[in-house]
């Protein structure tokens, strides 16, 4: 049971990856019978609420964490559940019917994992570029300088038209940059660095205002979490 | 007065090298509102109401305006490249300023209607293709709640059939082609979070007191 278990959770990634391509997708209904039990659950935050303050503040925190990410969780464990269902009784159609929610839900349980770790208190030297030599490191010499590098991730995040998140990704030793839409999440490569863009990220505090909002999220960027994904350790990965 | 005139008429633009036909295009401006920005509530908060409006749909008309004046420039230098690289600017600008433009006209405060079911052809339509008005609403709201990111919900009308429908559409895609829009529900967040948060099924329930038939109704036999 464990060990099933542990199957599917290694296997949520690359079964989002696989919606897109109906061959890989054969694939994955081979294994079902390892799909059956698997409960996902919400993470905690790895800081208070109110640690983000005054960038981001403790109600967006609250709702963020408690409501939104575990909305995610909560549909995402329902659609893994009829899939299973649907997977037993072979049923092609409904399991194909479902694959929307497993991206959505799944990809939003993935992105928000993957966030809350990429930031942390400003107050801590965790947001401070020095903690990350390696990364700046392969900042600078791909970019000239941090600040460009900050300039151009600002352009794309502003770029957003509608809800989406920004990443840092790093593929084949070189820093990407890459917007996803809505939920969908990052397939290929690793993820260093996101940011969430929908609206419920910063409404509450900056309503329309993005750039202000961009500029609070520079202030908590974890750079400890960052170097650690740079140098190729998860964190926040749902595989893990 | 005619510095005032020449300020806004074509010297300015033409100075800039645009051509006449498409300097003498008068701007996108923001329209008012035919009621106040507090005469929603309870079910749309005034301070989100003037938000809403003053901030973002004014975002929409400013960048249109932008992107359109970048792509006179486009045509003008007949670099139809820029002119491709606009486009989805265009949309996502044109497609806002469309929507709100539609959405604070199918809206009023219950002291002007708002609310009061459909009566006439529309109604009688709404009753052909989904039983009853309750029916329809359902329906509508089944469509708000499955929108997985940033979008709107529509009553439309397709032209072809003359029959009644309902469509989602992602981000600021605007209601074109046979589709007639009838009315419009803005499922973005900054349409309600302000005073829902994350219960936006509320929103969605709440929205149907102000929403203005009066409206759909012309709309229906335009
Ligand atoms: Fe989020
Ligand atoms: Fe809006």
């Amino acid at each position: 049971m464990q060990l099933l278990s542990s199957l599917l959770f290694a296997q949520l990634p690359s079964l989002i990856a696989n919606l897109t391509s109906p061959t890989a997708a054969s694939t994955v209904t081979a294994t079902a019978p390892a799909m059956a039990t698997h409960t996902f659950t919400l993470p905690p935050l790895p800081y208070e609420y109110n640690a983000l303050e005054p960038h981001i503040s403790e109600q967006i925190m609250k709702l963020h964490h408690d409501k939104h990410h575990q909305a995610y969780v909560t549909n995402l464990n329902a659609a893994t559940a009829s899939q299973s269902e649907a997977f037993k009784n072979n049923d092609v159609k409904a399991e194909i019917a479902l694959q929307s929610a497993i991206k959505f839900h799944g990809g939003g349980h993935i992105n928000h994992s993957l966030f809350w770790p990429s930031l942390c208190p400003s107050s801590s030297p965790c947001s401070s570029p020095s903690s990350a030599p390696s990364f700046v490191a392969a900042i600078e010499s791909q970019y000239g300088s941090l600040d460009t590098f900050k300039d151009a991730y600002n352009k794309l995040l502003m770029g957003i038209q509608g809800s989406g998140w920004g990443w840092i990704v790093k593929r084949n030793g070189r820093i990407e940059m890459e917007v996803t839409k809505d939920q969908d999440p990052i397939t290929t490569g690793e993820v260093v660095l996101g940011v969430d863009m929908w609206e419920h990220a910063y409404y509450l505090q900056y309503w329309n205002d993005k750039a202000a909002y961009i500029k609070g999220v520079w202030e908590v960027i974890n750079w400890e979490t960052a170097e650690k994904r740079w140098g190729g350790k998860k964190v926040g990965d749902v595989r893990v | 007065m005619s510095f005032v005139a020449r300020i806004a008429r074509p010297t300015v633009a033409a100075a800039r090298g645009v051509n006449t036909a498409a300097a003498l295009r008068s701007k996108h401006t923001l329209p008012a509102l035919a009621y106040d920005y507090g005469e929603l509530e309870p079910s749309i908060a005034g301070q989100i109401m003037e938000i809403h409006h003053t901030k973002h749909h004014q975002t929409y008309v400013n960048s249109l305006n932008e992107a359109e004046e970048k792509f006179a420039a486009a045509q003008h230098a007949n670099d139809v490249k820029a002119q491709i690289a606009l486009q989805p600017a265009l949309k996502f600008h044109g497609g806002g300023h469309l929507n709100h433009t539609l959405f604070w006209e199918n809206l009023a405060p219950k002291k002007l209607g708002g609310g009061e079911p459909p009566s006439g052809e529309l109604a009688a339509a709404i009753n052909e293709q989904w039983g009853s008005f309750d029916g329809f609403k359902k329906t509508f709201n089944g469509y708000l709640a499955g929108i997985q990111g940033s979008g709107w919900s529509w009553l439309v009308k397709d032209t072809e059939t003359n029959k009644l429908q309902i469509i989602s559409l992602p981000n600021q895609d605007p209601v074109v082609g046979k589709y007639k829009p009838i009315i419009g529900v803005d499922a973005w967040e900054h349409a309600y979070y302000l005073q829902y948060q994350n219960r936006k099924v509320e929103y969605f329930q709440a929205i149907w007191e102000v929403i203005n038939w009066k409206t759909g109704e012309k709309r229906f036999k335009a």
